[in-house]
């Protein structure tokens, strides 16, 4: 579980954050949903400390993850798994070393169970031919695969996706959002993921929160997001031609 | 003004965090050789062209100007020999790899920045800052010495070689004149130098990088604010460390 309790952030005077409260499920993947420019990445960096938050606090679980020191915070990242917008693999490194990177940082593995270990999470996300290649060499499919072995290689029991499934075509999409899906099935984790993709919350939208300039909107689930009364989350569902239809079905 | 002092301000803070506790040093060994062939061994050629060339203009110059019979023409070994170790092998040649190097580092860690690579190891628990800049810092601090001692060597054998081409002098006199009034701490000196300059470029251009944001433009100012800062940096150290170590 993790926990917001009314953080909010500014940049030089702009508040990008307003007076958010929510609480993200373990064992389920959380959705954050909301137009582009609406907050949703600082919000996903609030949450695993890369933006330090004005007010409010974080929790992990019981802790109080924003009065934590960069020291302590460093045990909780250990078990943090995220997977960035663009992939942000290293480039200098081949797909091998850098999902193998966190091993050789963290654990006190062998040789041998390092390549296990890699082997395991490249197999996972189907990428076990294309250890050697450089991230220059591979397509964004693969790049946001490559990225999601090396979110889950330490066994986290959290994992934070910024748009998993931006610039992929739709069938790619629905294989990543699948692949997330089930890992956090797999392994009980607290998943939250930012998108901006109807398909993707339809799909796997356990619980969503909608952010509109800041604020939090509307929260719930895929279940209960078109028959929804609020006028901004409507014409954020509704905007794609596929959500009407599913609506009009549905009636 | 404000603005200078809040960057020297954030570059003192950078360095802490780049000299924190490195997390396993078996990594960072690696890292150290990684760079010191992508900084050090790749600027041996560069060094060597310019080096040879200034050898060579330097001597030539010094034998037009120093034509006359009250001069000895072994004063211009000797003073092709001064020219390299007090200034040219160390400053000059920190200068040109202040591009070099400088928009390297700087562009490099300013891409990592903004692809979010640098928010990604931070992710992972690791010290982003001392990760990706301490084995530049320590790879070129060490090979920058070696770098000034090669530039020095080839420098006098580009002197040398005018002197054996040309003709306009005798290449007896040019070497007796290498070895006339030698002062063995002027070498120290030129190391000495090297070193700081080392750590200014690397360290000053990490810091222009590690703080772009923005997208392909900044990063580009980024690298073109690198070379701009270190080069201004190395001739005020230049100025102080000629004065503080004066031989
Ligand atoms: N580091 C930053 N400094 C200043 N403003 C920022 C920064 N990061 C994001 N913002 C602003 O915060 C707002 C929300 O951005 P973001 O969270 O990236 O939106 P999105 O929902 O598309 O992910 C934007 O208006 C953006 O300009
Ligand atoms: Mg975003």
């Amino acid at each position: 579980m993790i926990r917001a309790d009314h953080i909010s952030k500014t940049f030089d005077g702009r508040t990008v954050l307003d007076d958010i409260s929510v609480e993200f499920d373990t064992g389920k993947t959380n959705l954050i949903i909301g137009r582009s420019g609406s907050g949703k990445t600082v919000l996903l960096k609030s949450l695993v400390g890369l933006h330090d938050v004005d007010k409010g606090n974080i929790f992990f679980d019981d802790v109080c993850y924003t009065k934590l020191n960069f020291a302590e915070r460093k045990n909780i990242r250990k078990d943090i798994g995220m997977i960035f917008q663009g992939g942000a693999l290293l480039d200098s490194s081949t797909v091998r070393e850098n999902v193998r990177l966190p091993l050789d940082l963290f654990t006190e593995m062998t040789e041998g169970e390092k390549r296990d270990r890699v082997n395991f999470c490249l197999e996972r996300v189907r990428l076990n031919g294309a250890d050697h290649l450089y991230p220059s060499e591979l397509s964004g499919g693969m790049v946001k695969r490559v990225a999601i072995a090396r979110a889950i290689v330490l066994n986290p029991r959290y994992l934070f996706c910024d748009e998993p499934n931006s610039g992929l075509d739709p069938q790619t999409s629905v294989v990543i959002d699948n692949l997330i899906h089930d890992i956090t099935k797999e392994f009980n984790i607290t998943t939250i993921i930012n998108t901006h993709d109807m398909n993707s919350v339809m799909e796997i939208g356990e619980k969503i929160v909608y952010i509109h300039e800041g604020h939090k909107w509307w929260e719930g689930s895929k279940d209960n997001i078109l028959e929804a009364d609020n006028r901004e989350l409507n014409e954020f569902v509704f905007a794609s031609a596929m959500a009407k239809r599913a609506k009009s079905v549905s009636r | 003004m404000i603005a200078l002092f809040e960057n020297i301000g954030r570059y003192f803070m950078l360095l802490g965090k780049v000299f924190s506790r490195p997390e396993k040093m078996g990594i960072y060994y690696r890292k150290i050789w990684f760079e010191v062939e992508a900084l050090g061994f790749n600027s041996i050629s560069l060094t060597a062209i310019i080096s040879a060339f200034i050898g060579a203009v330097v001597a030539l110059q010094m034998a037009i100007t120093l034509e006359s019979p009250f001069i000895p023409q072994f004063m211009i070994g000797y003073a092709t020999r001064e020219v390299m170790v007090l200034e040219f092998s160390s400053t000059v040649v920190a200068l040109i790899l202040a591009g070099k190097i400088g928009s390297n580092i700087a562009s490099e860690i300013g891409t990592m920045r903004i692809t979010e690579q640098i928010d990604a190891l931070e992710i992972m628990g690791v010290n982003s800052a001392s990760y990706l800049i301490l084995p530049k810092i320590v790879a070129t601090v060490i090979f920058f010495p070696l770098l000034t001692l090669f530039s020095i060597f080839v420098g006098i054998v580009g002197g040398y070689a005018i002197a054996y081409l040309t003709g306009i002098m005798l290449p007896g006199d040019y070497i007796e004149g290498l070895f006339y009034y030698f002062e063995p701490f002027s070498i120290v000196y030129a190391l000495v130098k090297g070193s700081v300059f080392a750590f200014i470029i690397t360290s000053i251009s990490a810091y222009c990088g590690y703080y772009a944001k923005g997208n392909s433009l900044e990063v580009g100012r980024a690298s073109t604010r690198a070379v701009v800062s270190s080069s201004v940096t190395i001739m005020i150290f230049d100025l102080i460390l000629t004065q503080i170590m004066r031989v």
